[in-house]
């Protein structure tokens, strides 16, 4: 098991639900996040006084997989969040020990499907 | 001119109240628009609509309102009144007989800033500020300045064909709703947008209920007197926004299963739309009908025709403001009625089949009008400032790419 986290910009979230539902990859949680890599943000004033606010709205996926859903997974995410600019995100895969699904006590590959 | 003995101070404060409630009504726009975009362009939306209050208010005083109102040919004041020369205490007796033109003058100012803002709902969230600003100046210069003249002004068009159109069906409702889908479609269609996506509909019931408040004023001001005129306007006025809400939650209750606050709001705009050419010149039972009948118009336009048609006027300035200001005209042909107002006219119901004729006549000019002319105006606008935002900037959202300031934060 693994969980793929991924930040991506806000404005493609309906692009990459949309590839991950094509790639059966149906549940998800989102959260929106603040944060910034390579790119620069946009300077904000307010009465005059210049605020420097490099901290970017971003959109963070968080997505718990089987073995054999971790390529699809990325792919669709890649092929919904690509812009080919500076700021489309990360994608990071974490090893997943355990999954227990609260409802059932469910453990491991079933809980997670 | 008439002299200054006859100013009256009831008729006079209440011109002065009226101007106020109006006045309200514009930054109210902005909330009722503001909760409908999403939340990276809200300030956008604030922003244009405190633009059009300021810069359309001086703008007035220079030149607009001489345009509008002071004497000239069928289509265009004159420039007698530039710099409001000569309006001040004494009345103007073709206007307004018991009250300073300049009462008149800045009643009539808070009309001309209220129109380009309701244009706003039509580009919102892709508009470039400065071309907005250039749009807005030419707009109200060459669309709104004429068509107010041929309504109201002496000389005008319609005025002298006898339109009933007590307080801007063609002038405010028709035009801007026509100029909203001429620049919805100029501009096309907005990046990422698949679904409503208001950021905050408390936002939007605070604008329509501060337009509600408003709107009485807009309407019973324009009896341009404290008589029976103006109470005959704030009860149909009142009567009709009521009629609307109500219609348009019962047709979201039998459509969709539940009433909605979105809709009902939507309805009450709907309404007070569709009674400001009727308001002085139908009764109880005919703002009853205007009401309930402009929901189901409004409806359609907005949940079916727009989505079938695909133009993204993004807040629905045509669904609204042209369809309801567009029945509103024809209504008021069929069912105005000399009993509530005697310098009126009856329509179709009561024989005079003419007043309707002349109230389609002088919709479909504006229509006609309005659309080439602003048409022009964004091709003319695009060639010196492009109209629209660039794909980033579009998405970053205006409050940030345009006025460089954010409306919330996430972390403190």
């Amino acid at each position: 098991m693994k969980l793929v986290i991924a930040i991506i910009q806000p404005h493609r979230l309906e692009e990459v639900k949309k590839e991950l539902y094509a790639a059966e990859v149906n549940l998800i949680t989102v959260t929106e996040v603040l944060g910034h890599g390579r790119q620069i943000g946009v300077d904000e004033f307010y009465r005059g006084v210049r605020e420097t606010g490099n901290l970017l709205r971003k959109v963070r996926l968080e997505i718990a997989v089987n073995e054999n859903f971790v390529e699809p997974t990325i792919k669709a995410i890649i092929k919904g969040a690509r812009t080919g600019k500076i700021g489309d995100g990360k994608i990071f895969v974490l090893d997943l020990p355990r999954c227990i699904r609260i409802r059932t006590s469910e453990e491991g590959a079933p809980a997670i499907g | 001119m008439q002299s200054m003995n006859q100013i009256n101070s009831g008729d006079t404060a209440w011109v002065l109240v009226s101007a106020v409630l109006v006045l309200l009504m514009t930054p109210a726009l902005g909330f009722f628009y503001g909760g409908m975009v999403r939340r990276k362009n809200v300030l956008g939306v604030l922003m244009q609509c405190m633009a059009c209050l300021s810069l359309v208010s001086v703008l007035w005083g220079i030149y607009g309102y001489s345009l509008a109102f002071s004497k000239g040919n069928w289509l265009f004041g004159g420039f007698d009144a530039v710099m409001l020369k000569g309006v001040g205490a004494a009345p103007n007796g073709d206007y307004a007989a018991t009250i300073p033109q300049a009462a008149f003058m800045i009643f009539q100012c808070m009309f001309a800033v209220i129109t380009p803002a309701v244009i706003v709902g039509a580009y919102a969230e892709r508009v470039k500020f400065s071309a907005f600003l250039l749009f807005t100046v030419l707009w109200l210069t060459f669309v709104y300045c004429p068509i107010a003249h041929m309504a109201w002004g002496v000389g005008g068009l319609f005025r002298s064909w006898g339109i009933l159109d007590f307080a801007g069906g063609t002038v405010v409702e028709i035009n801007c709703g026509i100029a909203g889908l001429v620049t919805a479609l100029y501009l096309g269609r907005r990046i990422g947008i698949s679904h409503p996506s208001l950021h905050n509909i408390p936002f939007v019931v605070l604008g329509a209920s501060l337009l509600w408040f408003g709107w009485n004023g807009f309407n019973a001001g324009s009896a341009l007197a404290c008589n029976a005129v103006a109470v005959n306007a704030f009860v149909t006025t009142n009567m009709a926004a009521g009629a609307a809400v109500v219609s348009w939650a019962a047709l979201e209750w039998i459509l969709t299963g539940k009433p909605t606050i979105f809709g009902s709001v939507t309805g009450a705009i709907a309404g007070l739309v569709a009674i400001t050419p009727a308001a002085g010149f139908v009764d109880f039972t005919g703002a009853l009908i205007i009401g309930c009948v402009v929901s189901v118009l409004s409806f359609f336009a907005v949940g079916i025709l727009k989505q079938k048609f695909k133009y993204d006027d993004s807040l629905d300035a045509f669904g609204v403001h042209a369809v309801g200001g567009f029945w509103g005209m024809f209504a008021t042909g069929i069912l105005a009625t000399k009993a509530v107002n005697a310098a009126g006219s009856n329509g179709l119901l009561l024989g005079n089949g003419v007043q309707l004729l002349i109230q389609i006549k002088c919709a479909l000019i504006t229509i006609a009008y309005c659309a080439g002319v602003t048409w022009i105006i964004c091709n003319v606008v695009n060639r010196i400032i492009p109209m629209r935002v660039t794909a980033g900037e579009e998405i970053i959202g205006l409050d940030l790419s345009q006025h460089h300031e954010r409306a919330y934060t996430i972390l403190d």
